[in-house]
C-alpha cells in the first residue's frame, strides 16, 4: 500500500467518462463534447500547492461529486473554474468556450451557477429579492433609464419563475423575510435558489449541506436529483456528507492534497483503499 | 552645485516634518490596525495646550510635560478604550469614519472650550529656533539654524527608536503579533488588550511630540497646518506600503526637498510651478494606490481566527418594517406641505435663506446617499465634486455668458466626468484604499484647481465670481431678494433628485448595488458586472453633487473654494453618517439640520455661539457609527417608532418584525459553514 | 485500553472523579452572535489522559475547543482547569494557566518569522532566560523549522506551518493541550510524526483533548471519546465503543456510507437525552415553519 499521498491517479470501473474518453464504446453521434472540461489545472499560493495538475470532466446533465478531506483543494479548484482565482497552469473550458481570464460575471452569464462554502448572501435583501436579482442579472439586464421611469418592477414572468424556484427549495413561506433573520440552513437554501433561478447549465455547489440537519439534507438531495433529471442540469458537488453524495451523484472524484486520487462511481470510489486512507488515516 | 544645495538642504528639515508624521501613521497602523486620521488632531491638541500654557507664563518644560507626556498618551488611551477597541478589525469603514470624526471634532471642541486663542508665537522646544548655529560646508548660503537641527535630530532619533521598538524588542514582537490577530496571541499567553493600549500610548506620544516640535515653525497654531502635514505624510506612508518607516521617511524627505527646490528652478508663475508642484504629494499618493501591491487589500484580514468575530454589518442597515415606513412617509408628506406653504408665506427672510441653503446641502448629501449608502464606498471628495459643478456654472456664466440653468447642466456633467475618472482610478481599491484615493483627489482639486487664477478670475485671497447679472431664462428673477423663486428652484430640484434616487434604489440598479454591498463574490457569481456598476454609481453621485453645488452657488450668488475643500468633504461625511447614510431622509435631515443648527447656534451666548459647536455635535454623533451604522438618529427614530407602534397596536399582540431589530439583526448573517461550525 | 477512571456514559451532572481532572466542562452553551452552536455540552479529560472529540463538519468540535481555551464565551456552565474554575476568564489567562490550544487552520503568525513565532510563546511560558535553550530544543525536534528560522511564517507550506504550531506547544509541555484538527491537509507520513509527538508529550503528563476528523488516528491515541452531533454530545465513553457511535451517527444521515470497516453496530449506544433531542428538533422546526415532530412523523 502506497502512502505519502503522492496521488497515483486511479480510475475505477466504467462510467460515462471512461466510455467516452477511455477506450471502447462508440462515440455518440452529434456529441458536443463535455460541458465543463478542466485540464491540468494547478494553483499555488506562495509555497503552498493547493491544486496540482487536476483534470476533470463534467458532461451536460451529469451529476458529479467531488469529495476529499479538508485542505484537499476542492474550493480552490472551484474558484479557478469560476474565475475568482487565476490558475497557474492548465485550461478550463465551459460549453465550448475557453474561459482563460474571463471575469467571473461573464462566466456566470455563460450558465455557471454557484453556491459557496462560506455563505455569500446579501444581508439587506429579502429572499424574493435575492432571486429577483439573480433573475435579472443573468440576462445582464437593468438599464438605468428603465429604473427612472419605473419600468423596473418585477414582471409577471419574472415573478412566476421566482415563485417556482421558491416552491422548489421550500422557501415559499419565507419569501419576504430579510435573509439576515434566517438561520444558516435556510440561508444555504436561499443561495441554492439564487443559483437555480438563472437556470444554469452547470450548478457548482460547495458544501451545500454543511449546517443542515438530516431532513434538510435529504430534501436538498431530492432537489438536486430532480433538477438533474427533469431539466438536464449538470451538477458538480463538493460535499463532506458522503451519504448525501451517494444519493445524488452519478460519478465521484476524490481529491487529496491537491490531486485527484480516485474516480469512478460512488461505491467503487468509496471502497478504494487509498480513499479510505485519505479519510480515515489508517495505514495499510 | 552650491546653489542647488542652498535650496535642497532647507528642504530636508521640511521633509522631516512630513517624515515624523508618516512614521507616526505607520506605527499606529502597524501596531493597532487603525489608519489614524486623527493623528493631525492629536498633534494639534498638544501644540494648542503647549502654546496656551506658555502664553500664560508656564515654563517650557512644564508645558511640554503636560501637553506631550501626559495629555497626548491619555488621549490615545481614551481613543483605544472607548472607540477603537470596540470596532472589529475588519470593519474598515467604521475605523475611517471614527478617525475622521475625531479629526473634525477635536479641534472644534478645543475652540468651544477655550475660545479662539491667538497662539502666534509658541516658543521653540529645543534649540533656539532662529539662531543660526553654523553654515553647512562653511558656505554662508547654507545657514543651519536651531529649528533645522532640532527637527532633523528628533526625526532621526524617533525613526531609529521606532524601528528598534517594533523589530527588535519583545514588546515590539507582541505589538506586531497583536495587530495580526488579537485572539491568536492570547493563546500564547499575551494580554493583547494591554499591548494595543501601549501602542496607542506610544503613537499618541509621537503625535504630541510632533505637534509641539513644529509649533513654532508652523505658528500660528491652527488645525489646518497640521492637516496639510498629514496629507503629505499619507503620501509618503503609502509608498512605504504602510509598513516600512525608513522608506516612508525617505519619500517624505524627497517630497520636502522637491517642495523646496522646485520654486527655485522652475519659472515663477509658470504652469509647473503654480499647478503641478503643489499637487505633487497627491500625485504621489495616487501613484502609490495604483501601483504599490500591498495597498489594494488593506482591509483583508489575515487573522486566522477572524471567523469568531461577528460579520461586519453592511453600510446600509436592514430595511424597515412596512408599518413604520408608512408612518414615516405620511409624516414626511405632511411636513412637506407645511414647509412649502410656510416658506411661501410667513417665513422671515433670514430663515428662508437658512432653509434654501439647507436644500442645496441636501442635494449634495443625496450624492453621499448614492455613493456610500447605495454604493457602499466611503468617498471623501463629495464637496470637491460639488465644487466642480459650482465652479463650472460660475465660470461659464462669467466668461461665456451662459445662463445659470445651462451652466448648471454642464456643471453636473463635468462633475460626473470627474467622478468617473475617480472611479476608474479606484477600480481595484476598496475600503481604506478607496477613501485615500478620494482624499487625494479632493486635495488635488483644492491645491491645484480651485485656487488657480484661471478658476478664480480676480487674484487675491477670496476672489468671488459675482452672479450679479443673472441670466436666468425667462422673466423670473430667482436672485431677487424678496422673491421666492430661489426657493422654488431649490425645492423642485430637490424633489426631482429625491425621486430619482428613490427610483434607482427601488429598481434594478439599486438591487445590483445592494447585492454588491452584501457580497461582491456572490454578486459577481450572478453575472453582475461589478466594475460597470461602480462606475455608474460614481457618475450618478458626481452629477448629483454637481447639481447641489450649483444650487449652493445660486444661494450664495458667488463661488468660493471655501465651501468645497477637503475639510468640508470630511464634515459632510461626518454629518450624513450621524443622520443616516442609507436613507433619503437621512440626507435631507442632514442638509437642513446642518444649516438650521448653524443658525440656532448663533443664539447661544459667547463662545458656544460659533460654528465649532455644530462640528462638535455632529462629530460626536458620528463616533457612534460603529455601533449604529445606520446612523444614530435613524436608530433613535426606529426605537421611538417601535414604542409608538407598540402603544398603538398593543392589543393585537404583534411582535417586532425582523426589520426592526436594527444592527443586531443585520449582524446575524450566517457564519461560514466550513470554517466556523466545526 | 488505558487504565484510569473516566466519565461514564453521558451524564448530566458533574463527572464523578476522585482526583482533579485536567479539564472539566459542564453544561456549556456557545453561540456566534445569534447562532447557537453548542447545547449543554459536558465532558471531562482526566489528568494526564487523552480524550478524542469527534463529529462531522458543523457538529461543534472547534467551538468546544474555542470555549475551553477562552476564545469564545459560554453563556452558562462551568469550565475547570486542574480543578480551578476558569469560567469567563480571558483567553490569555487560561493560556497562562497551562492550556495550549493549537487552532484549526493556520495557527501561527504569517507576518512573523519562525523564530519570532517561537520566541513569542516561549518568553511567555518559560521566561526570557530559557528562550534560547527552548529554541534549540525546538530546532532539534523539528529540523525543518531550524532550516527556516528566519523565514516569514506566511511563506511556509501548510505542513510546515502545522509543524510550527506544534513546536510552539510541544517543546514546553503544557498542562492541557487542545489540538484542533491537526491532521488537516497533511500527508499521512507527516500525520504519523504529529501523533508521535502527541504521544510523547502525553507521556510527560500533558492531558490531551484531540479534535479530529480522522477518527481512527484519534481513537488509537485516546482512551475516551466524545462524539458531537449538531452541537450536543451524542456519545461519551471509552474509545472502543466510540467507533460504533460514529458509525451510527453517520448512518443516521443517509442509507449508506460503506466507509467504516468492521461489523454493523449491534448494541445501540447510549440514547440521546430526549430533552436535547426535542430542543434540537424545535430549533430547526421553527426555522422551517413547521411544528416539531412527534414520534418521527412530520406535520406541516
Amino acid at each position: 500500500m502506497t502512502d505519502g499521498g503522492t496521488g497515483g491517479h486511479v480510475t475505477l470501473g466504467g462510467g460515462p467518462w471512461a466510455q467516452r474518453h477511455g477506450g471502447g464504446g462508440p462515440a455518440l453521434l452529434g456529441d458536443p463534447g463535455p460541458l465543463l472540461s478542466v485540464r491540468a489545472v494547478s494553483k499555488a499560493f506562495g509555497g503552498i500547492t493547493a491544486v496540482s495538475q487536476v483534470t476533470l470532466i463534467v458532461d451536460g446533465g451529469e451529476s458529479v461529486g467531488l469529495v476529499g478531506p479538508n485542505g484537499a483543494g476542492k474550493t480552490t479548484l472551484f474558484n479557478c473554474i469560476c474565475g475568482q482565482l487565476k490558475p497557474d497552469g492548465g485550461t478550463v473550458e465551459f460549453d465550448g468556450n475557453e474561459l482563460g481570464s474571463m471575469p467571473t460575471y461573464k462566466r456566470a452569464r455563460l450558465g455557471i451557477g454557484r453556491t459557496y462554502q462560506r455563505i455569500e448572501v446579501f444581508p439587506d435583501m429579502s429572499v424574493r429579492e435575492h432571486l429577483l436579482v439573480a433573475e435579472r442579472a443573468r440576462r445582464g439586464d437593468g438599464r438605468l433609464w428603465k429604473d427612472l421611469v419605473n419600468l423596473s418592477s418585477p414582471t409577471p414572468d419574472e415573478l412566476a419563475r421566482v415563485n417556482e424556484v421558491l416552491e422548489l427549495v421550500g422557501l415559499a413561506d419565507k419569501a419576504s423575510t430579510p435573509v439576515s433573520a434566517l438561520g444558516l440552513g435556510l440561508c444555504r437554501l436561499v443561495e441554492l435558489g439564487r443559483a437555480l433561478v438563472a437556470q444554469p447549465k452547470l450548478l457548482m455547489a460547495d458544501e451545500p449541506s454543511s449546517g443542515l440537519d438530516v431532513h434538510e439534507t435529504h430534501e436538498l438531495a431530492n432537489v438536486l436529483r430532480t433538477l438533474q433529471r427533469e431539466r438536464g442540469m449538470a451538477v458538480l458537488l463538493v460535499e463532506h456528507d458522503l451519504g448525501m453524495v451517494g444519493e445524488v451523484v452519478d460519478r465521484a472524484i476524490v481529491m487529496d492534497l491537491g490531486q485527484v486520487i480516485a474516480e469512478g462511481t460512488f461505491d467503487e470510489v468509496m471502497a478504494h483503499p487509498e480513499v479510505r486512507h485519505a479519510y480515515l488515516g489508517t495505514s495499510g | 552645485m552650491v546653489h542647488f544645495l542652498g535650496f535642497a538642504v532647507p528642504g530636508i528639515p521640511n521633509g522631516c516634518t512630513f517624515a515624523l508624521f508618516a512614521i507616526g501613521l505607520i506605527l499606529t497602523y502597524q501596531a493597532t490596525g487603525v489608519f489614524n486620521f486623527a493623528f493631525a488632531a492629536q498633534a494639534y491638541t498638544s501644540a494648542f495646550v503647549y502654546g496656551l500654557l506658555c502664553l500664560h507664563g508656564w515654563p517650557v518644560w512644564f508645558a511640554f510635560l503636560v501637553s506631550v507626556v501626559i495629555l497626548a498618551p491619555a488621549l490615545g488611551l481614551g481613543f483605544d478604550y472607548f472607540l477603537f477597541r470596540r470596532i472589529p478589525n475588519t470593519n474598515s469603514t467604521a475605523k475611517v469614519v471614527t478617525g475622521i470624526s475625531l479629526l473634525v471634532g477635536i479641534p472644534s471642541l478645543l475652540t468651544v472650550i477655550f475660545g479662539n486663542q491667538q497662539l502666534d508665537a509658541p516658543p521653540s522646544l529645543l534649540f533656539n529656533a532662529d539662531t543660526v548655529y553654523f553654515h553647512l560646508f562653511g558656505v554662508t548660503d547654507l545657514p543651519i539654524n536651531g529649528i533645522d537641527i532640532g527637527t532633523v535630530i528628533v526625526t532621526v532619533v524617533v525613526l531609529v527608536a521606532m524601528v528598534v521598538l517594533l523589530r527588535y524588542t519583545s514588546m515590539g514582537l507582541k505589538m506586531r503579533g497583536s495587530v495580526e490577530s488579537r485572539r491568536l496571541i492570547q493563546l500564547d499567553g499575551v494580554n493583547a488588550d494591554r499591548v494595543v493600549a501601549f501602542s496607542w500610548a506610544v503613537s499618541s506620544f509621537l503625535a504630541g511630540l510632533a505637534g509641539v516640535l513644529f509649533a513654532h515653525q508652523l505658528a500660528p497654531v491652527q488645525p489646518e497646518n497640521y492637516q496639510l502635514l498629514l496629507i503629505t505624510a499619507i503620501a509618503a506612508a503609502a509608498w512605504g506600503r504602510l509598513r516600512s518607516m525608513p522608506v516612508a521617511a525617505l519619500v517624505a524627505i524627497v517630497l520636502g526637498v522637491i517642495e523646496s527646490v522646485a520654486p527655485a528652478y522652475l519659472p515663477t508663475g509658470g504652469f509647473l510651478n503654480a499647478v503641478v508642484v503643489p499637487v505633487i504629494p497627491m500625485i504621489v499618493l495616487a501613484l502609490a494606490l495604483l501601483f504599490v501591491p500591498g495597498l489594494r487589500s488593506l482591509d483583508d484580514s489575515k487573522d486566522p481566527l477572524a471567523s469568531i468575530d461577528p460579520p461586519t454589518p453592511p453600510t446600509a442597515a436592514a430595511s424597515r418594517a412596512p408599518t413604520m415606513d408608512r408612518i414615516i412617509r405620511t409624516g414626511w408628506y405632511a411636513l412637506l406641505v407645511v414647509f412649502v406653504v410656510s416658506m411661501l408665506t410667513w417665513m422671515p427672510v433670514l430663515w428662508e435663506g437658512v432653509f434654501n441653503e439647507g436644500l442645496a446641502f441636501s442635494v449634495i448629501f443625496l450624492s453621499i446617499t448614492l455613493i456610500t449608502g447605495m454604493g457602499g464606498q466611503l468617498s471623501l471628495a463629495q464637496a470637491t465634486l460639488a465644487g466642480v459643478g459650482a465652479f463650472t456654472t460660475g465660470l461659464l456664466f462669467y466668461h461665456f455668458g451662459f445662463n445659470e440653468l445651462s451652466g448648471g447642466i454642464v456643471g453636473a456633467v463635468l462633475a460626473s466626468v470627474v467622478a468617473v475618472a475617480l472611479a476608474l482610478l479606484s477600480l481595484r481599491l476598496r475600503g481604506l484604499g478607496l477613501a485615500l484615493m478620494t482624499l487625494a483627489a479632493a486635495v488635488f482639486f483644492d491645491q491645484g484647481v480651485f485656487n488657480q487664477p484661471q478658476v478664480q478670475p480676480q487674484s487675491g485671497a477670496l476672489s468671488l465670481i459675482p452672479l450679479s447679472n443673472p441670466k436666468w431664462p425667462g422673466p423670473v428673477g430667482i436672485f431677487e431678494r424678496n422673491g421666492h423663486w430661489l426657493f422654488v428652484v431649490c425645492m423642485v430640484v430637490l424633489v426631482l433628485v429625491t425621486l430619482a434616487v428613490l427610483q434607482i434604489r427601488k429598481g434594478t440598479t439599486g438591487h445590483y448595488l445592494g447585492a454588491m454591498r452584501g457580497s461582491e463574490t456572490g454578486a459577481a457569481g450572478l453575472g453582475i458586472n461589478l466594475s460597470w456598476q461602480r462606475i455608474m454609481i460614481f457618475a450618478l453621485s458626481g452629477a448629483v453633487a454637481g447639481i447641489g453645488g450649483t444650487l449652493f452657488a445660486y444661494y450664495q450668488t458667488s463661488v468660493t473654494p471655501n465651501y468645497f475643500n477637503v475639510d468640508f468633504s470630511l464634515v459632510f461625511v461626518v454629518v450624513v453618517v450621524t443622520t443616516g447614510v442609507s436613507t433619503v431622509e437621512g440626507a435631507i435631515q442632514a442638509g437642513i439640520g446642518l444649516t438650521v443648527t448653524f443658525q440656532l447656534v448663533t443664539y447661544l451666548p459667547g463662545r458656544l455661539g460659533g460654528q465649532s459647536l455644530v462640528f462638535v455635535l455632529f462629530a460626536f454623533g458620528a463616533l457612534t457609527y460603529a455601533a449604529h451604522p445606520e446612523g444614530v438618529l435613524e436608530f433613535q427614530k426606529r426605537r421611538s417608532t417601535l414604542r409608538f407602534e407598540r402603544l398603538l397596536f398593543s392589543g393585537s399582540g404583534r411582535g417586532a418584525s425582523p426589520g426592526d431589530q436594527g444592527p443586531q439583526a443585520a449582524a446575524a448573517v450566517a457564519p461560514e459553514g466550513g470554517g466556523r461550525g466545526d | 485500553m488505558s487504565a484510569g477512571p473516566g466519565p461514564g456514559p453521558r451524564s448530566t451532572g458533574a463527572p464523578a472523579v476522585d482526583r482533579r481532572s485536567a479539564l472539566e466542562v459542564e453544561h456549556i452553551d456557545a453561540a456566534y452572535g445569534p447562532y447557537r452552536a453548542l447545547f449543554d455540552v459536558s465532558f471531562a479529560v482526566p489528568a494526564g489522559g487523552v480524550v478524542a472529540l469527534l463529529g462531522s463538519n458543523g457538529a461543534g468540535k472547534s467551538t468546544v475547543a474555542r470555549v475551553v481555551s477562552g476564545l469564545l464565551p459560554s453563556a452558562k456552565g462551568r469550565i475547570r482547569i486542574d480543578g480551578t474554575d476558569m469560567t469567563g476568564q480571558p483567553a490569555f489567562k487560561i493560556a497562562r494557566a497551562g492550556v495550549a490550544h493549537v487552532p484549526e487552520g493556520r495557527g501561527i503568525f504569517a507576518n512573523l518569522t519562525v523564530e519570532e513565532n517561537l520566541t513569542l510563546v516561549f518568553r511567555q511560558r518559560v521566561g526570557r532566560k530559557m528562550v534560547a535553550p527552548s529554541l534549540d530544543a525546538a530546532y532539534e525536534a523539528f529540523p525543518v523549522l531550524g532550516d527556516r528560522r528566519k523565514q516569514r511564517g506566511g511563506t511556509l507550506s501548510g505542513g510546515q506551518q502545522r509543524l510550527l504550531s506544534l513546536a510552539k506547544v510541544l517543546v514546553v509541555p503544557p498542562r492541557l493541550l487542545v489540538a484542533d484538527e491537526l491532521s488537516l491537509g497533511l500527508a499521512p507520513v507527516v500525520v504519523d510524526a504529529v501523533y508521535d509527538g502527541l504521544r510523547r508529550v502525553n507521556a510527560t503528563g500533558t492531558a490531551l483533548l484531540v479534535v479530529e476528523q480522522q477518527v481512527d488516528r484519534a481513537l488509537e491515541l485516546a482512551s475516551h471519546a466524545v462524539v458531537l452531533e449538531h452541537g450536543s454530545v451524542a456519545f461519551e465513553g471509552p474509545s472502543d465503543q466510540a467507533m460504533a457511535a460514529v458509525e451510527k451517527v453517520l448512518a443516521a444521515r443517509g442509507e449508506r456510507t460503506g466507509l467504516l470497516e468492521g461489523p454493523a453496530p449491534a448494541a445501540p449506544t447510549a440514547p440521546v437525552d430526549p430533552v436535547t433531542k426535542a430542543r434540537r428538533e424545535r430549533r430547526w422546526a421553527i426555522g422551517r415553519g413547521r411544528r416539531p415532530r412527534t414520534d418521527g412523523e412530520e406535520q406541516p
